[in-house]
């Protein structure tokens, strides 16, 4: 089980010529809670900027905690340093979003599936080679691939390089970064297939970032929707979908096209107004009062709180009840081919 | 299974291969990033130029003793000399005669090997601490890093033919001095560059999903960073050498070479003959043309290799 509480993660911006001076922080992640069960995927969606990847890399301590508590099983990761964190990043491991930046151009396909290999010593000698086999075989890769590079691939084979890489560690929370948003259309159904198989085989734990929702609703069982560094609403990928609560998650669900001629040109759209607000100066009270339909003088002054509208539903909204009564159910957002 | 390291040294990333639609194929061209620089370099037209001035000059200057005539420190004809003419090139004297009565050519020929060495050592040793400097600021980081920086700031705000006077004024007349000479402005430059690739090259996934997966530092940093940052200290290496070779050149006509009169060398010889200009102008055209070819041959292929590695100019 994952549980991250009250993350923050700022960014110091710096001026001076010799010495650094600290003149503000972008607010990057601002008081985000988190919690997976075992074996269970939680879908983390939102617009580029919202903060959605540094979730990911700030459970990995790939980028330094403001603060905030980051615990997965027994172990907080957020308070381990040198050889102890090192030790503990491998029960979680990360897919990144770019295949084409994610290997190393240098190493063929057997020293990056080997490298977590040996640096944990999970496997000795000849060991190794067959457990790089065995991943090759698991995300459905030739043997022959072992002696080849990166660049020899395409952007589908390189990214099920880098789940093997993920998966030889034996990790149990992957954390995929939007792990299809590089790839082909015609691809992405095939890498999400195969995180869904794999989850099944090895029983894992996935924190799923991505921007696409039909993808999201296809493999999550929860979903959170971040906006400007927080978390605006999370329930199950049922209900999010079916019975949105927040503004911000009506906007984004009504920016899915649906395959329906009638249905499309008749439903009723959210259009956001404006861009992402800068999160190093983040409007005052509710995030997303400067975009948002419902706005009222209480958003302006007050940050709502994540609560529990209804059961198994959070939102941070201060009129989300309102919005459940004016919002009839919405008809189903289509999942990909 | 595993292929060469040492061919694949100088591969940088190939975005070429973007063929995401071919994931059923099997596995896509087969060619190694560094034979495709190569290729790149055999096609480049400079590059062949250059490569052949290079190969020429090293030939000569390995076989000095077999191809030329006479011994360049022979002064047998110095009976010819005379205050208002120096014999300009003969039949037996291909090159003519210097003003001590010895062969030019087979001067010109033993000075490609003074050339050769002081050009070659002194990139080596500066590229080679300069990359030390380097790796130390770009693998630690923070005040290691600003300390270091610093420092070759200093060293880069003296320019560099005054700094090379001024070692060779401390260390004396002798050929080493040329090369420490040489070799001192060669550093900052060197580690500033291999410290900026190294830097921009830790910003990349590669280096996160290492880290993620639990690889050491020390590995981190000399597995994945440190070979990934080294094209760039290649290009500048091939084209420092034309530098270095006219440095060497400049410092020993300024007369800081060996003190050894009877020692050939390029630039040395331009400084005996500018007495004598008026009177055996080929005194001064052979070392002179012979300093041009190299150093252009030098910089048309490191043009090439550039370009071989820059993946921007990639066609």
């Amino acid at each position: 089980m994952l549980t991250v509480r009250d993350l923050k993660v700022h960014f110091p911006i710096t001026k001076g010529v010799f010495f650094d001076r600290v003149v503000g922080a972008v607010r990057a992640v601002d008081g985000v809670d988190l919690t997976i069960p075992d074996g269970a995927t939680l879908g983390l969606v939102g617009e580029s900027g919202c903060g959605k990847s540094t979730v990911g890399k700030a459970i990995l301590r790939l980028v330094p905690l403001t603060s905030g508590t980051v615990r997965f099983d027994d172990v907080e990761l957020s308070a381990l340093h040198g050889e102890a964190l090192r030790t503990a990043r491998r029960k979680v491991q990360m897919i990144f979003q770019d295949p084409y930046a994610s290997l190393d151009p240098r190493q063929n396909v057997e020293s990056i599936l080997a490298e977590p290999i040996r640096t944990h010593a999970l496997r000795k000698g000849a060991a190794i080679d067959t457990r790089v086999v065995e991943l090759l075989d698991s995300v459905g890769l030739p043997r022959t691939a072992a002696g080849r590079y990166p660049h020899e691939f395409s952007g589908g084979q390189r990214q099920r390089i880098g789940i093997a890489r993920a998966l030889a560690a034996e990790p149990s929370l992957i954390i995929a970064d939007e792990p299809v948003s590089a790839l082909d259309v015609s691809i992405q159904a095939q890498v999400v297939n195969l995180l869904a198989d794999l989850q099944e085989q090895l029983d894992l734990t996935y924190l799923f970032i991505s921007h696409d929702l039909a993808i999201v609703r296809h493999i999550a069982d929860d979903v959170a929707v971040m906006y400007l560094g927080g978390i605006v609403e999370t329930t199950s990928a049922e209900l999010l979908y079916t019975r949105p609560l927040h503004p911000y998650t009506l906007a984004l669900l009504s920016a899915v096209p649906i395959p329906d001629p009638i249905v499309e040109d008749t439903r009723r759209r959210t259009v956001l107004e404006g861009d992402l607000p800068s999160p190093a100066n983040p409007p005052s009270g509710c995030r997303f009062h400067t975009r948002c339909v419902y706005v009222r003088d209480r958003c302006v002054t007050e940050r709502p709180e994540l609560r529990e509208v209804e059961p198994g539903h959070m939102a941070a909204c201060h009129f989300a009840e309102e919005i459940a009564v004016s919002i009839s159910p919405r008809p189903a957002v289509d999942q990909r081919p | 299974m595993r292929l060469s390291r040492k061919a694949t040294l100088v591969m940088t990333p190939d975005p070429g291969s973007t063929g995401a639609g071919d994931d059923a194929a099997d596995v896509v061209r087969p060619n190694s990033l560094g034979r495709e620089g190569l290729r790149r370099i055999k096609r480049n037209p400079l590059a062949v130029v250059g490569g052949s001035v290079i190969l020429f000059f090293i030939l000569v200057a390995l076989f000095a003793p077999l191809l030329a005539p006479f011994n360049p420190r022979d002064i047998s004809w110095f009976d010819q000399i005379r205050p208002t003419r120096i014999p300009g090139p003969s039949t037996a004297h291909w090159f003519g005669l210097d003003a001590a009565g010895r062969d030019e050519l087979s001067r010109i020929i033993y000075g490609a090997r003074a050339s050769l060495v002081i050009g070659v050592l002194s990139l080596l040793i500066g590229a080679f601490i300069g990359a030390m400097i380097g790796l130390l600021a770009g693998a630690f980081g923070g005040w290691v890093d600003s300390l270091v920086m610093r420092i070759t700031d200093i060293m880069l705000s003296v320019p560099g033919l005054l700094l090379a006077l001024s070692i060779a004024a401390v260390i004396g007349q002798s050929q080493t001095s040329i090369i420490v000479a040489v070799a001192v402005p060669n550093i900052p430059l060197f580690a500033r560059l291999l410290r900026g690739s190294m830097l921009g090259e830790r910003q990349k996934d590669y280096v996160a999903s290492a880290e993620s997966v639990g690889v050491r530092r020390r590995s981190l940093v000399m597995r994945h960073v440190f070979p990934n940052s080294l094209a760039p200290m290649l290009v500048q290496a091939s084209l420092a050498l034309s530098t270095a070779i006219i440095d060497a050149s400049a410092l020993s006509f300024l007369g800081l070479g060996s003190a050894d009169p009877g020692v050939a060398e390029w630039g040395r010889m331009l400084t005996d003959t500018t007495r004598y200009l008026r009177v055996a102008p080929h005194l001064a055209i052979f070392p002179g043309v012979a300093i041009m070819i190299t150093a252009l041959g030098f910089n048309l292929f490191g043009e090439a290799v550039r370009e071989a590695l820059d993946p921007k100019l990639r066609r």
